[in-house]
């Protein structure tokens, strides 16, 4: 794949992607997919369960590869993996046997980063975020709102100019994730990165994003792209907010259905 | 708040405190004395039963001699872990050990060959076990071999062991290394496939080439199960130990078992089962505390299970 003279943090160009092509178990995941992504741009991906969000996060990290179609960041194709697109999970995925702040640091010292370098950015990183106290504790010792944070740190002490997020608030109550957004939201704006932010959440959507990207039932396809002009802090029970969740949930319904159906369809053949 | 929370509190908090301190070993007796009460407890009541059986007459003392006969006479029975003396060790403070201490080295010639065996046959099978993950060609020549070589019965090695290493320690080590051995590598296998992809893909997305992922996420992912399924077959190594002693290639407390058996002594042979069975105990208490030292964070004990 050649280079092309975009310079958007994401390029999606007719981006397909079959698991497990060409065997009996084949199974179309996204089809036609065309998204760009502005450096610095915040955008919520939403969609029916299994119409390939995660799959197109995968895509972009360069953990898995497209089927048909291409992927481009800053111009580069995407071929592997790079630490300048940070994907960050549900769960927070630390690695229990290593401190907060090593956690923190797992990525410079794989990139052969001196011990001195390491800890004093992992020490930066983890004020970034509110734990500075935590430094030396151990995964499990934190809440589950706690180990997300440190899982953001970990991911922003490599400074990655993209941040692919699938459902990161998603196992957490409803005031921590409120927490969570207006953290995320201060992080996105003083690092300059590109956010690309998975959920379920219609509300998480309205309060995060610059635009929405609602996806089709599976084969993902891109149903609408809805573009949202409120200022941030943005007040959720503005007349604004309502006639866009209002819009979105409408988007989304049909689409649910349409996953229900074909469930129900798939379960009793 | 439980009487043994409270003791380790006291002792942290430390001198000087206004409040009632205990000294620190106070609090760790009181911690560990529930589990020693249990265990006595346990024992004593089976041994309990035994006497009573033996006292009542249905337990016939020449054949099922109760606790109190077997180890009543351990001068008696220790004459016979004299079988140290072939084999020169302690046998340096002028020819034959005492009693006590032939006990003292077959026990130690025992639990030596154990801890070797399960040394060599860990280190193996993790070695061996990631590199039919980490070399796609060495997995597909070896596998379907030691998947062959698993279900057979370490006895079946021994001749093999004797074949190749004559008599002495080699056979025993080489015994307990082949019985788990295989299960390990398997168990190592497994455990690897089973890595969560989450961790993989983060060091992934963070730059690491296939070796660091190896090393930094994947080894040491797998090791708290690995300890697990070391633990689990600490009998299987126990096992053929005693058998490989037993059947003559070396000296040691399966030869002594043979012994009471060749010469008709259930005494000896209940008394060399107390031992093992209290070494066996000690290798696994030991074991538990390397894996605390070794694998802090995984979590310890059963704590959740006792609030049910
Ligand atoms: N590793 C895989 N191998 C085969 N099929 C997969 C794999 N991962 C996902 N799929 C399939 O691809 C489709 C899209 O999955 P994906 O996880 O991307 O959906 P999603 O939109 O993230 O769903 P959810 O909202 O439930 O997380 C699903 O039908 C799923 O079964
Ligand atoms: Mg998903």
């Amino acid at each position: 794949m050649r280079p092309i003279s975009s310079r958007n943090a994401v390029v999606c160009r007719d981006v397909a992607k079959v698991w497990a092509p060409g065997t009996p178990r084949a199974h179309e995941a996204l089809r036609g997919i065309d998204l760009d992504i502005a450096p610095g741009e915040f955008v919520v991906l939403l969609g029916p369960s299994g119409c390939g969000k995660s799959t197109l996060l995968y895509l972009i990290a360069g953990l898995e590869d497209a089927t048909g179609g291409g992927l481009w960041s800053f111009g580069d194709p995407v071929e592997k993996p790079s630490p300048e697109r940070s994907l960050i999970f549900q769960e927070a995925s630390l690695f229990p046997w290593l401190t907060v702040g090593q956690n923190v640091a797992f990525g410079l010292s794989i990139a052969g980063r001196p011990p001195a370098e390491r800890a004093e950015i992992a020490r930066q990183t983890l004020q970034r975020v509110g734990l500075s106290e935590a430094i030396d504790k151990r995964p499990d010792e934190l809440s589950g709102g706690m180990r997300q944070r440190v899982a953001v740190a970990r991911a922003l002490a490599m400074q990655p100019k993209v941040l692919l997020m699938d459902e990161p608030f998603a196992a957490l109550d409803v005031q921590t994730r409120a927490k969570m957004q207006d953290f995320l939201l201060d992080v996105w704006r003083v690092s300059g990165a590109s956010v690309m932010f998975v959920t379920h959440h219609i509300d998480e959507a309205v309060a995060l994003a610059d635009r929405v990207v609602v996806f089709t039932a599976r084969p993902g396809r891109i149903k609408t792209i809805v573009k949202v002009d409120l200022p941030r802090p943005r007040d959720p029970f503005s007349p604004e907010a309502e006639a866009l969740r209002r819009h979105l949930t409408a988007q989304l319904q049909d689409e649910v259905d349409r996953a229900f159906a074909e469930q129900e369809a798939l379960v009793a053949s | 708040m439980s009487a043994i929370s409270q003791a380790a509190r006291a002792s942290r908090s430390g001198a000087g405190g206004q409040t009632l301190t205990w000294p620190r070993w106070v609090a760790a007796v009181i911690a560990v004395a529930p589990t020693i009460l249990w265990g006595a407890a346990s024992i004593g009541l089976f041994a309990g039963i035994w006497e009573v059986l033996w006292a009542v007459g249905w337990a016939d003392a020449k054949l099922l001699p109760p606790p109190h006969i077997f180890i009543g006479n351990i001068a008696d029975q220790a004459k016979f872990f004299n079988t140290v003396n072939r084999w020169q060790i302690g046998a340096g403070q002028g020819g034959v050990p005492s009693s006590a201490a032939a006990v003292f080295y077959t026990i130690l010639a025992t639990t030596g060959r154990v801890f070797a065996g399960l040394v060599i046959a860990s280190t193996l099978a993790v070695t061996i076990g990631v590199a039919i993950r980490y070399f796609r060609v060495f997995g597909r020549l070896t596998l379907p071999t030691i998947t062959l070589l698993a279900p057979v019965s370490p006895i079946a090695w021994l001749p093999v062991a004797i074949f190749l290493f004559g008599i002495g320690n080699g056979p025993a080590v080489f015994m307990v290394v082949i019985a788990l051995l295989f299960h390990m590598v398997l168990a190592t296998i497994n455990q690897i496939d089973n890595v969560n992809r989450n961790l993989i893909n983060v060091a992934r997305t963070m730059g690491a080439s296939k070796r660091q992922t190896y090393m930094r996420v994947i080894v040491p992912a797998i090791l708290p199960q690995l300890f697990v399924v070391l633990r689990f077959n600490l009998f299987a190594a126990w096992m053929v130990v005693l058998v490989a002693e037993a059947t003559g290639v070396g000296y040691g407390l399966g030869q002594v078992i043979m012994l009471a058996r060749n010469t008709f002594n259930p005494s000896l042979v209940f008394f060399t089962i107390a031992l093992i069975g209290v070494l066996g105990f000690l290798f696994d208490f030991a074991m538990r505390l390397a894996q605390r030292k070794l694998l802090y964070w995984v979590p310890q004990g059963t704590a959740v299970l006792r609030g049910l």
